[in-house]
């Protein structure tokens, strides 16, 4: 199984997997942190809601519109 | 960088998909953009846990199959670049697009209301816990509330349970005689009628809405109104969408008429706009098999194939009459303007509470005041919530339309002045 990295932390998956899929399975399971302090998952899953916008390699994107990748770093905020 | 296409097509759903079928025989120049991985929509996303229809894999390798289609997934539009012109962005790059004519395939999104703790990690969408799973979340062994309104909640429900999951509730916000009404007339479609029965849950319930949900860090349960009565039911997650509205955001910065919330059109899926055309959701709720046809009218009147055009006009009369009354079954109850308490977020992006905004007589004024759809959504979320709640009418949305790198926004200068 292929492999990525969450926060640094291994994560293996399926092809075709989405990475808000891969965020709402590890981890504390979500995906940023909102300006007041809580902690928030995606949300509408079709590239609305901006909730699972997370760092992918050095570029902010949409998890829940991108596929996992082979060795993609993943940060959330 | 720049490019022209004779014929642009926003949008790789059902609509969209259809009209590029239907132009490319032609030999037009066809660019169709669509902001997913792959092609599809919602209705039709693919991914590791879904599992498409044989339409939807036939339309989609068609596609590959003209020459003069080029499909651009996963871009998007980030502002208007000039007369018929638009500034584009995907993963690698931004570019400029001109076209002759546009026909506008964006779809719909769901109706999020705010209800207290619909911010827990643990709440999504109702279609939009179906395209997670779709897209490979596993909910084996869950326990999963869906709530809200009209089919989706049932087609949510069903792929669900399909990957595992335990569906303890359905809860429709409409009544009984509303849904009951729309189901005995669905023997006039019959394919309908037989995704109705297929689709058919015992766990499903009317006159029935979410009213809170419960837990600190996460979900733990859902305290629901059942017709008179309430109820706290433990749960993994909840899944609540109040239906759909339009993605009229880009056609309402182009320049065209918006009425009842969708891109006005008329009987070519023109809109008022001269070379620009609407098909599918963003002219209003209708489903897939309405999408497919308006798609096919916009993309033959596009290409001044009218004659063809109008022999499909009583296929989409056949699926409005459809939508009408779909439309009319799943109204939504006044009471559900109401779950937000004074100190619930409306606006996710900026944590703007319900009372912040309740003081203001318009969007412009809430938005000035506290912030409200100055996040990264631009107010999609809670604008769209603002407008059930408060009446408010949808602002226009301002470039760049979702948020763009530097680099892609410098192309606007190589395309000249904007208009």
């Amino acid at each position: 199984m292929p492999e990525l990295s969450i926060d640094g932390q291994p994560f293996r998956f399926a092809q075709g997997t989405t990475v808000a899929a891969a965020l709402m399975s590890s981890g504390d399971r979500c995906s940023r942190t909102s300006v007041s302090g809580q902690r928030r998952a995606p949300l509408c899953g079709m590239g609305i809601c901006q909730e699972c916008r997370v760092n992918i390699d050095g570029l902010r994107r949409l998890a829940c519109q991108t596929i996992c990748r082979e060795g993609m770093r993943v940060e959330t905020h | 960088m720049s490019q022209h296409v004779d014929l642009l097509i926003i949008g790789a759903g059902p609509a969209g998909m259809a009209a590029g079928l239907a132009a490319a025989p032609s030999g037009v120049s066809i660019a169709i953009l669509d902001d997913n991985p792959l092609p599809g929509g919602q209705i039709w996303r693919d991914g590791p846990q879904a599992q498409l229809p044989d339409q939807a894999t036939h339309m989609r390798a068609q596609l590959q199959h003209h020459a003069n289609i080029q499909l651009h997934s996963a871009s998007k539009v980030v502002a208007l670049a000039g007369r018929k012109k638009l500034l584009l962005e995907d993963a690698e790059r931004g570019w400029v697009l001109s076209y002759d004519k546009l026909i506008l395939c964006t779809g719909a999104r769901e109706l999020l209301l705010p209800f207290p703790g619909w911010t827990l990690p643990g709440v999504t969408g109702a279609g939009g816990l179906q395209a997670l799973i779709k897209g490979g979340l596993p909910v084996s062994g869950e326990r999963i509330v869906i709530a809200g309104s009209g089919p989706l909640l049932l087609a949510s429900a069903a792929t669900a349970k399909k990957n595992g999951a335990n569906v303890v509730r359905i809860a429709e916000q409409a009544a009984l005689s509303a849904v009951g009404g729309f189901a005995t007339g669905l023997w006039q479609w019959p394919n309908k009628a037989i995704q109705a029965v297929t689709l058919a849950s015992s766990a499903y319930r009317t006159s029935a809405h979410v009213l809170e949900a419960l837990g600190s860090d996460r979900l733990e349960a859902v305290r629901m109104k059942i017709g008179s009565r309430v109820e706290e039911i433990p749960c993994d997650r909840l899944a609540c969408g109040f239906s759909l509205v339009p993605n009229t955001e880009i056609g309402k910065a182009l320049g065209c008429e918006i009425r009842d919330r969708a891109i006005a059109v008329n009987e070519w899926q023109a809109s008022s706009l001269a070379d620009h055309y609407a098909a599918g959701e963003c002219t209003g709720f209708g489903g897939s098999e309405l999408a497919l046809v308006e798609g096919r009218i916009a993309a033959l009147a596009a290409i001044g194939k009218e004659d063809e055009a109008r022999k499909l006009w009583p296929e989409r009369q056949r699926w409005q009459r459809f939508a009408d009354r779909l439309n009319q079954a799943f109204a939504l109850d006044p009471a559900l303007k109401k779950l937000a308490k004074a100190d619930t977020l409306v606006c996710r992006c900026e944590d703007v509470p319900y009372a912040e905004l309740a003081d203001h007589d318009s969007w412009n004024t809430a938005k000035l005041n506290t912030r409200c759809g100055m996040g990264a959504c631009q107010g999609r979320i809670c604008a769209t919530a603002a407008q059930t709640l408060f009446g408010w009418e949808l602002p226009h949305l301002r470039p760049p339309f979702s948020p763009a790198r530097i680099a892609t926004l410098v192309c606007l200068d190589e395309a000249g002045p904007v208009e």
